[in-house]
């Protein structure tokens, strides 16, 4: 019982969430399994997979080797004959030694192969920066992945969505690639029931605003959301939209949004030049330049490999600062 | 079949070399009828697939320079004793993955020659609706997956079917195919460290023709005994002769059984020889004419017939039917193609997701 005497429901993770939607999927169909490094006697590299090794077994919870290319090919390879694979890789940085197997094959199978072909896999990975980890730990890549064709991206910002899209994610006949952004995993709420199927279509306004739109998605939306808090210490409304789902994105809740607010600034940890807050941008000039009040504003991470110290690190990426200042230009 | 070279395995047990006697060699010579005979029915049905693989291709390279069928093509001409040997150790129920050199291995699976052909027009009756092209052939239905012009690209792949049928416990073989070139991919090793650590029912299949493209194996390998190589990993791995149907049959069936039996991959390479260039696009300047001559003298398809007619098992008539069957077979692919409808360009967005069309 909470403090005012109501039934309150308990705090989980972020972590704890995605690895119960993982003891569900492995619970409720036995062609799932999860196969990665350190995802069985490890316990998954960021603790996900903790304890799922002693409920579902090896075969079910495999350990991989340090081969990226090859555990996600025979991941590709198995859904192509009926199992309904989890293929963890430890960081983004990493999959780019899969990317052979996740663009050539589990992205272009279908098609090359006039329809015959599906790929139901799903590939989870983690994202992102702010935990001194240097270039190589630190990178925000799921843009890249938003840019081909053939397969979903998903970003889930919230305990709900951690929990929730991994069901719908295993149901979807074609690869989908999961981005959990490593400063999440910790990040502690309550579970309320789900109210509805989660969809992978929609991205979700996390708070409604009337003055300006803050488009974010993963890891930047806790971010976002402090800036808004402090917007609205300001008086300015600011509408915060959790893309969510990176590819395909989510067209009309961006030009709604941008239809009740007519400002816009777009967060992105990734870097700046091509990145998926070009692609936003983009969409906006495209779609809504009519509804504009002010140019679109973007802020992203500093055009520079990700540095170590933590002054450095701190400067390169987003922060709600750096929010706050942008919505002002965007606003006054 | 020569000799098993840098044969290594876990299981002493499974470290013969392979036997003498194929069930499928020549078994008898006492029948009057030459057709009759035990086995032989079998070697001209070798005769009749490799002979359709040769013929299919010669025809290609017509419809090339005519300018029917564009974009890279891969011809397989003199290695055709390798697809068909190891596709007659495999049942329906196996998976074949394969390389952008695959018009052999399609046909040889039993891809009809027309929808092959369609699919070389790119007409909407080829086997992977005009999207794939010579390089990307694929048969959900007779479990071929493709077709990756990625080298080495499929092995990944390959594991995880075998994969999904070890945790299913289906008795079935994976066979990939790959060349010499693949050696040098990362992929190869990372997928034999797989499949032999977990024991996956995969046969790697490796069509050593001596040249990645336009590089000899002593030039892109450090070692060139891939057998010996792919034996390090603690699979099985014999070294064959490519060029002869009955050898290569043999070790596939042999390495088939092994692998149904629950011994894991096992490695075949197949010493063999590509006639023709790497590609349409190949000026050839690389190889020694007399190197090619010699491997000529090695043809596959002549071996089997001088053999069968020293043994009298092939007549000028059966020889004949065949040269026929496959000539008319080819006639009705090339027309079928030409007759065929072109995918129209409204159904260009079709098959990116599985979902009706993606609308950005």
């Amino acid at each position: 019982m909470g403090a005012t005497g109501q039934p309150q429901e308990p705090k989980t993770t972020y972590r704890e969430a995605m690895r119960e939607a993982l003891r569900e999927a492995l619970r409720s169909d036995d062609r799932v399994f999860l196969m990665g490094e350190d995802v069985g006697r490890y316990g998954g590299c960021f603790g996900v997979s903790l304890g799922l090794l002693e409920e579902f077994g090896p075969e079910r919870v495999r350990d991989t080797p340090l081969s990226e290319s090859a555990f996600v090919g025979a991941g590709i390879g198995a859904a192509l004959a009926g199992m309904r694979p989890i293929v963890e890789i430890m960081t983004v940085n990493f999959s780019l030694l899969a990317l052979d197997q996740i663009l050539n094959n589990a992205a272009t199978l279908l098609h090359m192969s006039g329809g015959q072909l599906p790929v139901p896999l799903v590939i989870r990975m983690t994202t992102g920066a702010g935990r001194q980890l240097a270039a190589q730990h630190s990178h925000s890549l799921e843009g890249w992945y938003a840019h081909i064709p053939g397969i979903r991206v998903l970003a889930p910002a919230t305990i709900e969505d951690a929990r929730h899209m991994l069901a719908p994610a295993l149901a979807d006949r074609d690869p989908v690639l999961i981005f959990e952004h490593g400063s999440l995993y910790n990040a502690s709420g309550e579970l309320p029931p789900p109210t509805a199927p989660v969809d992978l279509e929609h991205a979700a306004i996390r708070r409604p605003g009337t003055d300006i739109s803050l488009i974010t998605y993963g890891g930047s939306l806790p971010k976002a959301l402090a800036a808004a808090d402090e917007l609205a210490a300001e008086g300015i409304s600011a509408d915060v939209i959790d893309l969510r789902t990176l590819r395909p994105l989510d067209d009309a809740a961006i030009t709604g949004s941008v239809a009740r607010t007519h400002r816009v600034v777009v967060i992105d940890e990734a870097w700046r030049t091509g990145s998926l807050a070009a692609e936003v941008s983009a969409r906006i000039a495209e779609e809504s330049f009519y509804d504009l009040d002010a140019p679109v504003e973007r802020v992203c991470s500093a055009e520079v490999p990700i540095p170590y110290a933590r002054r450095l690190e701190e400067a390169a990426l987003p922060q709600t600062a750096d929010i706050v200042a942008a919505a002002h230009r965007v606003v006054e | 079949m020569s000799p098993a070279r840098g044969t290594r395995t876990r299981k002493p047990s499974a470290t013969s070399t392979p036997a003498k006697k194929a069930p499928t060699s020549k078994q008898s010579t006492t029948s009057e009828l030459p057709d009759d005979r035990p086995g032989i029915g079998h070697k001209v049905n070798l005769l009749e697939a490799m002979t359709r693989i040769r013929r299919f291709e010669e025809r290609c390279v017509e419809l090339y320079s005519a300018a029917k069928i564009r974009g890279f093509v891969h011809l397989y001409i003199g290695e055709e004793a390798v697809a068909v040997g190891v596709s007659e150790a495999l049942t329906p129920e196996d998976a074949v993955v394969s390389t952008y050199r695959e018009h052999g291995h399609a046909l040889a699976r039993g891809i009809p020659a027309e929808a092959v052909m369609a699919e070389m027009y790119g007409r909407t009756t080829g086997c992977s609706g005009g999207r794939g092209g010579s390089m990307h052939l694929f048969d959900a239905s007779r479990r071929f997956y493709g077709g990756n012009a990625i080298v080495a690209g499929g092995l990944p792949l390959a594991a995880g079917l075998a994969l999904a049928d070890r945790m299913r416990a289906r008795p079935r073989v994976t066979c990939c195919f790959f060349g010499d070139g693949a050696f040098a991919e990362g992929e190869f090793h990372e997928t034999a460290n797989l499949a032999a650590l977990w024991g996956l029912p995969l046969l790697l299949v490796c069509e050593n023709n001596l040249y990645a493209m336009g590089t000899a194996i002593e030039r892109h390998e450090a070692q060139t005994d891939l057998a010996m190589r792919a034996a390090s990993y603690g699979m099985v791995a014999w070294a064959v002769d490519g060029m002869d149907v009955e050898a290569v049959e043999q070790a596939a069936r042999r390495a088939a059984e092994s692998i149904r039996a629950g011994a894991g991959p096992h490695f075949l390479e197949l010493r063999t020889y590509r006639f023709r260039a790497h590609s349409m696009y190949d000026p050839d300047r690389y190889r020694d004419k007399e190197e090619v001559e010699q491997w000529k003298n090695r043809d596959p398809i002549t071996r089997l017939v001088d053999r069968m007619r020293e043994n009298d098992e092939l007549g000028d008539k059966e020889l004949a039917r065949i040269e026929q069957q496959v000539t008319d077979e080819i006639d009705r692919a090339v027309e079928t193609a030409e007759q065929a409808p072109e995918e129209p360009a409204e159904n260009l967005l079709r098959h990116v997701t599985s979902a009706p069309v993606e609308v950005n």
